[in-house]
């Protein structure tokens, strides 16, 4: 990840905490680790995924079709997907 | 379209029979679907035989019993009848070393994987008894269930056991072991090679934990083969746990005569046939998961898809047309998802072998039914049972018109009716004593003739609420439905507070309860609300101390809370503070007037949304007009 990323990692990185908070208040993001099953490790369940990606559409703005679901499997795949839509 | 002619055994068309109520008819209906199974010599019945060693004996042991797919997608552990068998003969015989035995009761904490299979019966082939525990349960409600349960041992995963037993089941009072599979993740197909070979997933190959036993390894290490336990049709088999609305959950005890119905319900209900393959998407720690996930489809020597993942739309249609899905048995949640995420995805694959979807859970809305037959070219037969009746009782049966929205008319071999209360509540007697029946489309409780193989023989060391089950013969089901003249069910509410969210069975005692751990909180109210996708919604009504604050940080408190102790199945959705919650003049919440004014519904009206459509018939050529998209 070059420099000139860090500021938007760290700005979804947020928006990814703040939706999660709002799902699932007892857990931290940050103490998750990056690459594990993020719905796994923060136990939500089906309809809990789908309120996260509820919120993270409406803090982003970003469409988030099914078929990218998978791109939300772990913390840092779902900041990746979010940076990188954001730029389109 | 059924291959069968459904008219041959009973008369799936015919009125059920009302009053007065007479067995002859039942039992020849039941008498023929035991000879269908073999028993054991002397007159014993094991379900583990049936379902298992019975297809081996018979020249059918290289069928394929079980084909598996892991939570990323990839396929997984796939097992011939004959090498269930003999994982199944293993996996008694390591219960056996521990000195497990006959009665003893085995929980299962596991998610969707073949294991669940191995594990349910060869408890079974010992003769011991399976009882499910569902994996999103939080540190509380499986704490409760482990004592109630008199669990003896403890079957889970590594990742399961981190997650949601660490650090207290240990102190579980009479549970002696806890066997653990350490590698959750397995690609690769047969024995030997199950290790996951990517390791970027990071939640596999998790050590394993103190004070337990290596599954994996003890199974390597133990003999292929025993003789199934003697057990007969009356001795204990399964035990599943189901809530109440106040007080501890309830653990119905069911006896290995329960296969009579299983096996017998699967072909009525399911249409199954030997060269189907099946998919049941149900989670392994409830009944369905347990009765039509792993018993009955095996009785009939099906192959049976097991998926560990959740629900995916994109997935679950690939998987469908990828594995030649022939009958699929799943929740009016998952349908409600499938429609949500559009008729575009179905139609990129080839659904041709789909033959009959069966749903159970929830009342399946009418609109879901026909967005099904529009999508798919295949009608949702929904039904009706619940963890006491052990298996399926009423369903719109395949060779019959669907009626969407309505649960369908009585198998053969049960009977059922429409019993009368009255304002306070209770059943109304003619003057023999006897309980009234309902007129037709008059709201009542249904009540089942009590004595089908698969009903419960009791609540676990409670045979006081047992007792309350049962009157005059019937069996009272707690669902409020009505019948119509032509004898369809239709679902209406239940007569107590329990909650039916995404098909489970929720006791709002036990969440109150955890509400009022904190010291906030001083009285919680807990209800089900209508949810478009769930059914019903978890909604928590709390008043607080006078010095709490009811701000957003502290809902989000009680929210964490509950999330922690109940776990994500259990947690309310929603938590909302109140000045004051109704009560009776005895002090207890009244949380079916709290509902009432939740949803602007008149006050002490019982009622939820009926739904209602014309029948659609399935006999006639269903697919002709059937759309198909690029494939």
């Amino acid at each position: 990840m070059s420099a000139a990323e860090a500021p938007d990692v760290a700005e979804v990185a947020a928006i990814v905490r703040r939706a999660l908070a709002g799902v699932a208040p007892e857990v931290e993001l940050d103490r998750l680790d990056p690459d594990a099953d993020l719905q796994r490790e923060a136990d939500l369940d089906s309809m809990d995924f789908l309120d996260l990606v509820a919120a993270l559409r409406a803090a982003t703005g970003v469409d988030i079709p099914e078929r990218d679901y998978p791109h939300l499997a772990t913390p840092a795949g779902c900041i990746a997907y979010l940076v990188q839509r954001r730029r389109r | 379209m059924t291959t069968r002619d459904l008219g041959t055994r009973g008369d799936p068309g015919g009125p059920d029979r009302d009053h007065p109520p007479s067995t002859d008819g039942a039992g020849t209906f039941w008498d023929l679907a035991r000879r269908d199974l073999d028993g054991l010599p002397g007159g014993g019945l094991n379900i583990a035989h049936e379902a298992v060693d019975r297809h081996v004996r018979h020249g059918r042991g290289d069928r394929v019993a079980i084909r598996s797919i892991d939570r990323r997608g990839r396929p997984g552990r796939s097992l011939t009848y004959a090498e269930l068998a003999a994982e199944v003969a293993r996996f008694a015989n390591v219960l056996a070393d521990l000195e497990i035995g006959r009665g003893d009761h085995v929980v299962g904490l596991l998610p969707r994987i073949p294991e669940v299979h191995v594990a349910t019966l060869g408890t079974l082939k010992l003769g011991a008894v399976w009882c499910p525990l569902f994996a999103a349960f939080g540190p509380d409600p499986l704490r409760r269930r482990l004592v109630l349960g008199r669990a003896r041992a403890l079957v889970t995963t590594a990742s399961l056991y981190r997650r949601r037993l660490a650090g207290w089941v240990h102190d579980v009072p009479g549970l002696d072991h806890v066997l653990v599979l350490t590698d959750e993740d397995r690609g690769g197909g047969g024995e030997g090679d199950g290790r996951g070979e990517d390791g970027e997933d990071g939640d596999h190959d998790e050590p394993l934990p103190d004070r337990t036993v290596d599954l994996r390894r003890a199974m390597a290490a133990a003999s292929p083969a025993r003789p199934t336990a003697p057990t007969r049709p009356d001795d204990p088999a399964l035990l599943f746990f189901t809530s109440g609305t106040t007080g501890t959950p309830k653990g119905a005890i069911h006896v290995h005569e329960a296969v009579v119905h299983l096996h017998a319900s699967a072909t009525r209900a399911l249409d199954l046939l030997h060269d189907d393959v099946f998919w049941c998407t149900a989670d392994p720690g409830w009944v369905t998961g347990t009765a039509y996930g792993v018993i009955a489809p095996l009785t009939h020597g099906v192959t049976c898809l097991v998926d560990e993942g959740e629900l995916d739309a994109a997935r679950w249609y690939r998987q469908l047309a990828e594995h030649h899905v022939s009958v699929w048995y799943t929740s009016p949640t998952a349908l409600r998802l499938l429609a949500r995420a559009g008729a575009d995805l179905p139609h990129q694959h080839d659904l041709h072998r789909l033959r009959l979807v069966a749903s159970v859970g929830e009342p399946l809305d009418a609109e879901i039914v026909l967005w099904t037959h529009r999508a798919w070219g295949v009608l949702v037969h929904d039904g009706w049972w619940q963890t006491e009746t052990g298996g399926i009782m009423i369903a719109n049966q395949p060779g019959t018109p669907v009626h969407p929205g309505s649960m369908g008319r009585p198998l053969p071999g049960v009977e059922a009716t429409v019993l009368r209360r009255d304002t306070e509540d209770r059943l109304v007697h003619d003057a023999d004593g006897h309980p009234v029946p309902c007129a037709p489309d008059e709201v009542g409780e249904l009540a089942l003739r009590a004595g089908w193989p698969s009903m419960f023989r009791g609540y676990l060391g409670r045979p006081d609420l047992t007792a309350r089950c049962f009157a005059d013969g019937w069996y009272l089901t707690g669902d409020l439905v009505r019948r119509d003249a032509d004898g369809w069910y239709w679902f209406v509410g239940r007569r107590d507070d329990v909650i039916t969210t995404a098909g489970h069975l929720v006791g709002p005692f036990e969440i109150e309860r955890v509400l009022l751990e904190h010291p906030a909180v001083v009285e919680a109210g807990v209800v089900g609300l209508p949810d478009p996708v769930m059914g019903e919604q978890v909604k928590a009504f709390v008043v607080l101390a006078p010095e709490a604050t009811g701000d957003a940080a502290l809902r989000r408190e009680l929210r964490a809370l509950c999330r922690t102790r109940l776990g994500p199945a259990l947690a309310p959705r929603a938590i909302e503070v109140r000045d004051e919650l109704p009560h009776t003049r005895s002090g207890k919440i009244l949380r079916r007037l709290l509902r009432a004014r939740e949803l602007g519904l008149p006050e002490g009206d019982l009622s939820t949304l009926a739904i209602g459509a014309a029948p659609v018939t399935t006999t006639g050529p269903d697919r002709a007009g059937r759309t198909r998209g690029p494939t």
